[in-house]
């Protein structure tokens, strides 16, 4: 079901600036994302990576710049209308509901596709109820594909950092996003959850065919994952191009390494 | 040995998804509803221990099963939407007064507009559940500064609806059918034809009420809905990213909670008050149905009646138990001893444990599944 082939845009960011007072955190960004693909956005710490991603799922409003979504371009993106839009996102320091189970948390995602009212709810019969369970059924194949089935009822609060990831990872995927923004999601993990998670986003990307932007800091992850890879430095693109040009480009090498005085 | 889930397995997720997924559970909650339902009125009615004389009724039971059904309320915004709130008592008196008014008969008099409104009195059940549905509305109104403020802030936006509105019932003589003392007296409790009058037929009344809204509480809460509310408490950034809205999730828990407070509030005045002033429904309470949820569990429908129990009957047993000893006490040194104590009490409590009793029930029941061997 790979469509990466495709030359459809997704996403188009243009020339997107966004300060804090005085700190220029974007300036003049503009890149793409093409639908089926998975794209990189790397850079060294302060390059406006998250600041990025928080701009096109609604959470800054940028000073400047347009952002494109699914042909549609606006100034400004507000967090509901990404979400309805079909934007998932997962934080860089993971953002669950501590008191809910991982199931629940899951379940949660499913908020959108919801159609039942409060009163079919408090009823929980007949139609609210098969709704429920169908919501239920499709979060099962989500847990059964993320290999957490052991952990569906405890409370996220008490499960370790690398399955309260993959549950992040669930909770986005239950809402069947065309454009999955993930924020450094192997951060602060080992080699095997890297691998694991690794494959996971391989196998979204295949099995859903969704569009998947992430910001990352390993290197081998990075480039073996993506198709397409845009570096950041100081709030600048610096270089744009599959993960060999990215990796050869001067610039980059002196973003990452500094310059030889 | 006894409380194991072992063996029973779920193959469908309804089962799965059943308030209580164990089956001892259901068995508890069959023999409590069992007692609560025939075994009270069996005893009530033939006056045997300790139904010997209405007091357990009157005093404990009555109250009892009124004030849960405010907890359930109060927690619904309190402890599953973490809206933190002091006005729980302020929207009984919301329900206690409109569904006065609407039994009563309602006239504005619209004099400037050259007319007048009027409402023929209406049905007690209509007034009750009417009543609820105006303490909603008037939730839902003061919920919007929820939208801007948290935590303290909003704590002092609520109190205020509780200082505004001990003013407008006591201020106001068109609440109270323009009454010289202020006090007013309900209705006659007419069900369709049935006069309900003595205590075991209020107990009935309130137990039946309490007992639906309970179970449609707990639906609400395990529904989308309810995981709404919750992911708003638990983190509000990250609901509104999966597409959640603040305003309807918060104003939602607003006016579902207010609406299960206000009926609260119409029977505490109707069927266990049946006369009461503004004083009924004044900061005192509201603290109290905040102590409830606090001390049962927040974010537990379960927590709100133990809660409930709680804060009633230890300050009772702690009046009875100096006299059933036998130790001479006035009284003013028991109500000192009582303050003493109660307080010593709550602070140890949450201390020890400050999700409650609730919390303390559901890791009972974790240790008690692998006892005695402990794997």
């Amino acid at each position: 079901m790979r469509v990466r082939d495709t030359n459809e845009i997704l996403l188009q960011v243009e020339g997107v600036a966004l300060s804090f007072g005085g700190v220029r955190a974007l300036k003049d960004v503009s890149f793409n994302v093409r639908k089926g693909e998975i794209r990189a956005i790397i850079g060294p710490n302060g390059a406006g990576k998250t600041s990025m991603l928080n701009v096109v799922n609604g959470f800054y409003h940028p000073d400047r710049g347009t952002i494109t979504f699914k042909g549609r371009t606006r100034d400004r993106m507000q967090p509901f209308e990404a979400a309805r839009g079909g934007i998932a996102r997962t934080f860089q320091n993971v953002a669950l509901f501590k008191g809910m189970s991982a199931l629940d948390n899951i379940m949660a995602g499913r908020t959108l596709k919801v159609r039942r009212g409060l009163l079919w709810q408090a009823l929980r019969c007949g139609p609210a109820l098969r709704e429920e369970l169908e919501h239920r059924h499709r979060v099962e194949e989500i847990i059964d594909f993320l290999e957490i089935e052991a952990i569906r009822k405890v409370p996220v609060g008490r499960l370790p950092y690398g399955l309260q990831k993959r549950v992040e990872l669930g909770r986005a995927l239950a809402m069947e996003p065309d454009l999955l923004l993930l924020d450094e999601p192997m951060a602060g993990m080992n080699l095997e959850e890297k691998e694991d998670m690794s494959r996971f986003i391989v196998d979204v990307n295949n099995q859903y065919g969704t569009t998947i932007a992430l910001i990352e800091h390993d290197m081998a992850v990075v480039m073996d994952l993506s198709d397409r890879v845009a570096v950041l430095d100081h709030g600048v693109k610096i270089a744009d191009g599959t993960p060999d040009e990215v990796k050869n480009n001067h610039a980059v090498i002196e973003a990452y390494l500094g310059v030889a005085h | 040995m006894l409380y194991r889930e072992a063996g029973q397995f779920k193959t469908t997720y309804a089962e799965d998804m059943a308030i209580f997924p164990i089956s001892q559970d259901r068995i508890a909650l069959a023999v409590l509803l069992g007692i609560a339902f025939i075994g009270v009125p069996l005893l009530a009615t033939f006056h045997i221990w300790p139904f010997g004389s209405d007091y357990l009724l009157w005093a404990i039971l009555l109250p009892f099963l009124i004030l849960a059904l405010a907890a359930i309320g109060t927690n619904i915004l309190v402890g599953y939407c973490g809206q933190i709130s002091l006005g729980s008592g302020a929207f009984m008196a919301i329900g206690a007064y409109s569904a006065y008014k609407l039994a009563t008969g309602v006239h504005i008099p619209l004099a400037w507009l050259g007319f007048a409104v009027s409402i023929p009195p209406l049905p007690v059940l209509a007034s009750i559940l009417l009543g609820g549905l105006i303490a909603a509305g008037v939730g839902i109104l003061f919920g919007i500064p929820s939208l801007r403020i948290k935590g303290l802030y909003l704590a002092v936006a609520t109190l205020a609806a509780q200082f505004f509105f001990d003013w407008a019932f006591l201020r106001i003589p068109w609440f109270t059918n323009y009454a010289p003392s202020g006090s007013v007296n309900a209705p006659a409790l007419d069900f369709f034809g049935l006069i309900v009058q003595s205590p075991i037929e209020r107990y009935l009344l309130c137990l039946l009420l309490l007992t639906l809204m309970a179970l449609l509480a707990k639906n609400l809460v395990r529904s989308n809905l309810g995981r709404q509310w919750m992911a708003i408490r638990d983190m509000d950034i990250a609901a509104e990213l999966i597409g959640i809205r603040p305003l309807y999730a918060k104003l939602t828990a607003f006016a579902v909670s207010s609406f299960i407070v206000g009926v609260a509030g119409a029977l505490w005045a109707f069927v266990y008050l049946g006369s009461w002033e503004p004083l009924a429904f004044s900061i005192d309470r509201s603290l109290q149905l905040l102590f409830m949820v606090i001390i049962g569990g927040l974010g537990s429908i379960m927590g709100s009646f133990v809660g409930a129990a709680f804060i009633l009957i230890v300050p009772i047993m702690l009046n009875l138990i100096p006299t059933e000893l036998g130790v001479p006490l006035s009284t003013e040194t028991i109500t000192h001893f009582e303050f003493i104590i109660f307080g010593s009490l709550i602070c140890y409590l949450l201390i020890k444990e400050p999700h409650g009793f609730a919390r303390l029930i559901s890791i009972g029941k974790e240790k008690l599944r692998l006892w005695p061997f402990p794997y």
